[in-house]
């Protein structure tokens, strides 16, 4: 799985309620949620981010509650991926059972720019930076990417369940 | 070399004899509980699958907790959807009139020592605090394991923390985790199982679900507690049963020790729940709401502190007193503890999460200042994003909205 994409910069715990405030949480639309994610931080964030765009993170992203509507609004938003020092760990279970790739990196954060156009190659363990540079990142146990290759849990659960009705 | 309870309750589920920090296992879940929130992502993710059946209906619980009564014609159709789908299969559902905080209710009836237990809400670390594995994940994987009945887990490292002597009066359970907190930072104990032993077996078991319950805000997947008599008294379960516990020479990656004779009143200051100070240090700040309730801190020792505080006084700032559970609400009214509270001037709601994630009552307007005894402070947690909150001990909150600013409940204490 490669993505490619332009980085918004974030801090270190930015958490649930800054990724989508409670107020929120009625709705189960995400392309609703879509609407409002980071709201608390970038004003109309929804409005300036482009698909397939990156969010590079300090540590201990989407600490917190343990909403999915926190993965799901980021996801619905357009963004392929998030990259972080550390995550929360129901944030990361979230993520990857939505299909959002969430990759851990010592040192992403430190030297990506904003606005930097990058690549992240999941299977081969790496993240290309425009100047060509490649930072190792965490590889999956091999059945976290296979949810994320079936694009989440949904549909590995459609897989198994899905033809048995009764 | 012996094993931690998380490790032993992890390997009974995976029906192994030994399981390490950082195996990933398949584990059988005992009791699985999601509520009005976020049951209905997980309801939307069996709708997609087009399948629906439950492992093990008597495996599951639904909770309303966070918006009951419904609040707006959104969260009525929510109540609805998981109404007619615990009728469908026969699920306990706690709905209006036996609604109570999530964690609450499962402590009081059907969490036991040993068991393997999964919520869809971060809190429910708070039940290792009866000896239990409990830990929060999301409605996506709660779709899969109701549909499953198991789900995969990374054995965490245990990190204990001993802790050591006694609470002087005036001090609580919530001043030693927010002093925790304070000191290991909120991922100070990252994917971690936040062991605490020692002398926290002279604590109520109230006192151990207010610790476990935060466990979380310093990143842990869990909070535990080895059962002792309390807790099977507490569980009405034999000692015989379930009695799992750590082994002396278990391995934990960090050992900390935490002094109880000397610890003063804490409070998490806006906007992260480390941002901890004595309150001696940040006494006086002006306060436009005081919340006492939520999975932390409405539970029966709790109002019981507020009530010895409240009684024959005034409070001079707005209060909103909420006991996490039925049981919590009819216990406080039969020991007068209501009366006290309607007398001093609070208001006392209905058992729910309340302001505690602002989407339901006492929300938050622009540059408000909240007091409140729930666990997470965060920008906008409460209400408006410009409001700010202070997460202290339920003494604390009682002594902060007779004085109308924030204040230290020593003052008070013997009065
Ligand atoms: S009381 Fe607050 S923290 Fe506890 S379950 Fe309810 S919303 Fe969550």
């Amino acid at each position: 799985m490669i993505f490619k994409g332009r980085v918004w910069l974030f801090g270190d715990n930015i958490d649930t309620d800054l990724i989508i405030p409670g107020k929120y949480l009625v709705i189960t639309d995400p392309k609703e949620l879509a609407k409002h994610v980071f709201e608390n931080i970038i004003e109309s964030f929804y409005t300036k981010v482009k698909p397939g765009d990156i969010i590079v993170a300090g540590k201990n992203f989407g600490c917190g509650s343990s909403r999915e509507h926190a993965p799901l609004a980021i996801k619905a938003a357009g963004i392929s991926a998030v990259i972080a020092k550390s995550f929360a760990r129901i944030f990361f279970r979230n993520a990857i059972n939505i299909g959002l790739p969430v990759i851990i990196s010592d040192k992403a954060r430190d030297v990506i720019k904003e606005n930097e156009v990058i690549l992240i190659d999941l299977e081969n363990g790496y993240i290309e930076r425009e100047n060509g540079e490649r930072l190792m990142i965490e590889k999956y146990p091999k059945f976290l990417l296979e949810i994320l290759k079936d694009g989440g849990l949904l549909q590995t659960l459609k897989r198994k369940f899905g033809s048995d009705n009764d | 070399m012996g094993m931690t309870i998380s490790e032993k309750i992890l390997a009974k589920a995976a029906g192994k004899d030994k399981v390490e920090p950082g195996e990933y296992i398949i584990g059988k879940i005992d009791l699985a509980m999601f509520h009005d929130l976020t049951g209905p992502l997980t309801l939307n993710v069996l709708k997609e699958v087009g399948y629906d059946k439950p492992w093990d209906p008597n495996k599951i619980v639904i909770i309303f907790d966070h918006q009951v009564p419904a609040n707006s014609i959104t969260t009525a159709e929510l109540h609805k959807i998981l109404r007619a789908y615990a009728k469908k299969y026969k699920i306990k559902l706690h709905d209006v009139g036996n609604q109570g905080i999530c964690h609450q209710v499962l402590a009081e009836e059907y969490v036991k020592p040993g068991m393997l237990v999964v919520g869809a809400d971060s809190h429910t670390c708070t039940l290792g605090a009866l000896g239990a594995f409990a830990t929060g994940i999301g409605s996506t994987e709660m779709a899969a394991v109701v549909l499953t009945g198991e789900l995969w887990f990374r054995v965490p490292e245990s990190i204990k923390f001993e802790l050591k002597g006694n609470l002087r009066n005036g001090v609580s359970a919530k001043d030693i985790i927010l002093y925790i907190i304070g000191k290991m930072g909120v991922d100070g104990a990252l994917y971690c199982a936040a062991e605490f032993t020692g002398d926290v077996s002279k604590l109520s078991i109230d006192s151990r679900l207010t610790i476990c319950n935060m466990a979380i805000e310093m990143g842990a997947k869990t909070g535990i507690i080895n059962p002792d008599e309390k807790t099977f008294e507490y569980t009405n379960v034999p000692s015989s049963y379930g009695n799992i516990r750590s082994d002396n020479d278990a391995e934990y990656i960090d050992e900390i020790e935490v002094y109880l004779d000397e610890l003063l009143p804490q409070v998490a200051l806006p906007h992260s729940v480390d941002n901890v100070k004595p309150v001696s240090e940040v006494e006086g700040i002006e306060v436009d709401q005081v919340f006492i309730g939520s999975c932390t801190n409405g539970r029966l020792e709790d109002l019981e502190a507020v009530a010895k505080i409240l009684k024959g006084r005034k409070v001079k700032t707005r209060t909103i007193i909420i006991p996490a559970s039925p049981k919590v609400y009819l216990e406080a009214e039969k020991r007068g503890y209501i009366r006290i509270f309607l007398e001093a001037g609070a208001v006392v709601c209905n058992p729910n999460c309340g302001p505690c994630l602002g989407g339901h009552m006492g929300i938050l307007a622009d540059d408000e200042v909240c007091v409140s005894t729930s666990n997470r402070n965060f920008i906008g947690r409460m209400g408006s994003p410009k409001a700010k909150i202070y997460l202290v001990s339920p003494q604390t909150a009682a002594v902060t909205a007779i004085e109308g600013k924030l204040t230290d409940p020593l003052k008070y204490v013997g009065v």
